[in-house]
């Protein structure tokens, strides 16, 4: 028996416009998780260094059980699990968007503490012997200098999570991957919808690498 | 006259080495105090201690004629110390994401709320008092050493302090560096600021000094005039010393 596979471009063209629906979702779950979770990460990343326990450890046990347990899991909790607890459904987008911004806070908090703790104790020692208050020190001294530091990890993290959102297709999401399987189920050309859906990421975090380049270079340029 | 620092009884541990014994040292006002003493003597953490970078346990502190507590006084009382207390660092500690105009204008900005403009003028006629008028607008990152630690020197000068901290401030220079900060530290002396300066420079200490302090672990074992400290040392510690630093 022979068999011959052959690339059908056209099914693949023809795919796009319903693919390119999934898109805006992606970006929605993906963006709209990050900035709270960047949110998230400033506060927890910093409690998560304060000197006094009953602040820092709560914020290290957000920060454990969130880097520790699936994302997947995580929104299947929030998907499922939680309207039994909050009497109401949750819809899929607001359950996506909560799992990222959860789960990625959780990572970003120890990008933020990194990039705190690397700045040199001398720089907030100057600061302070000029008179400036803690808060003052921090904001204007330790921070910016910290943030530049915390560009390329952030990045990564970035693409983590818009790469995560696939997974939320289990919980029935209008996102690329859910507009693959979609599509898929009534033209049985898995191998070119799935080429396509996967160039679609590339493209979304391609631009995103290419923006933190250029913001990363002009941070050199002033360091 | 009036002191603008007095210390009496102070002491410190760091963990279970006792840094400070005992420490009874008043400043007057337009006085230059060098501290000399070997590593890990306590130098640096005694004058650390004077605007609140280090605690101390027990002891009695007053800067400008406010008490500073042991084991940590409000950040309040310390921030309205240090606005009147400037500190230079061994290390420079210039704010590398700054030019070098807003490493000097911002804490008279932030602190006293002074009007741009007015910073921006204090800055540049700091700059040209340390000699480096024209490199306000690079990033710390492009100037020598030398240079930096003029700018350090400027950026506390804009708070207009009424003393000045030295904590070995060329001892991260190289050799030829050196002179151009002791330049800018010799002027300052000569116009009336008061100094407390810990330094291994014996030159400079010996020439512009109003007083010498020898430290040996954690105590003040001699003190007086530069030629006194210098030429005819009392306690054996600091003929040592002495001889050992101003053996080359």
């Amino acid at each position: 028996m022979e068999f011959q596979f052959q690339f059908d471009w056209q099914a693949a063209i023809n795919s796009i416009p319903y693919l390119a629906k999934g898109i805006p979702y992606t970006l929605m779950i993906s963006f709209g998780g990050l900035i709270i979770g960047f949110v998230l990460g400033i506060i927890f990343g910093l409690l998560s260094i304060n000197k006094k326990w009953y602040l820092r450890w709560p914020a290290t046990a957000y920060i454990e059980i969130f880097r520790g347990t699936p994302i997947l899991v995580q929104v299947l909790f929030i998907f499922y699990g939680l309207p039994d607890l909050v009497g109401g459904p949750i819809d899929p987008l607001t359950a996506g968007i909560a799992a990222i911004a959860l789960n990625s806070g959780a990572y970003i908090s120890e990008v933020v503490r990194g990039g705190v703790q690397s700045i040199d104790p001398g720089q907030s020692e100057a600061g302070l012997s000029l008179g400036l208050s803690r808060t003052q020190t921090f904001w204007f001294i330790t921070w910016p200098q910290a943030f530049r530091r915390m560009i390329p990890p952030l990045g990564n993290q970035g693409i983590v999570s818009i790469k995560d959102t696939s997974l939320f297709s289990v919980i029935g999401v209008g996102e690329l991957v859910r507009q693959g399987q979609v599509y898929i189920a009534n033209t049985f050309t898995a191998f070119e919808v799935y080429f396509v859906v996967a160039i679609m990421y590339l493209a979304i975090t391609l631009s995103l690498s290419l923006i933190l380049r250029l913001l990363e270079r002009r941070g050199v340029a002033s360091a | 006259m009036s002191a603008i620092v007095k210390i009496k009884g102070m002491n410190k541990h760091f963990g279970k080495l006792h840094v400070l014994k005992d420490i009874d040292l008043v400043v007057e006002q337009g006085e230059v105090v060098v501290i000399i003493g070997a590593s890990g003597s306590g130098k640096s953490t005694l004058i650390r201690c004077v605007n609140g970078l280090e605690e101390f346990e027990s002891g009695t502190l007053e800067v400008d004629s406010q008490q500073v507590a042991p084991n940590g006084q409000s950040q309040s009382v310390l921030a309205d110390i240090r606005k009147e207390v400037g500190m230079v660092f061994q290390q420079f500690n210039l704010f590398p994401h700054l030019t070098v105009r807003k490493n000097i204008m911002l804490a008279p900005m932030k602190v006293k709320n002074t009007a741009k403009v007015i910073a921006n003028a204090t800055a540049e006629r700091l700059l040209d008092r340390v000699g480096i008028g024209s490199q306000a607008d690079k990033y710390p990152s492009q100037l020598s050493g030398g240079q930096q630690q003029r700018v350090a020197i400027a950026r506390a000068l804009a708070m207009e302090p009424k003393l000045m901290l030295f904590d070995e401030p060329t001892s991260a220079l190289d050799p030829e560096m050196v002179g151009e900060v002791l330049d800018v530290m010799r002027e300052l002396a000569r116009v009336g600021m008061t100094m407390m300066v810990v330094t291994h420079e014996m030159g400079f200490a010996r020439e512009v000094a109003d007083r010498v302090i020898y430290i040996h672990e954690g105590q003040i074992v001699e003190e007086g005039k530069p030629a006194d400290v210098f030429d005819n040392p009392q306690n054996e510690r600091t003929q040592a010393f002495l001889s050992r630093v101003l053996a080359h």
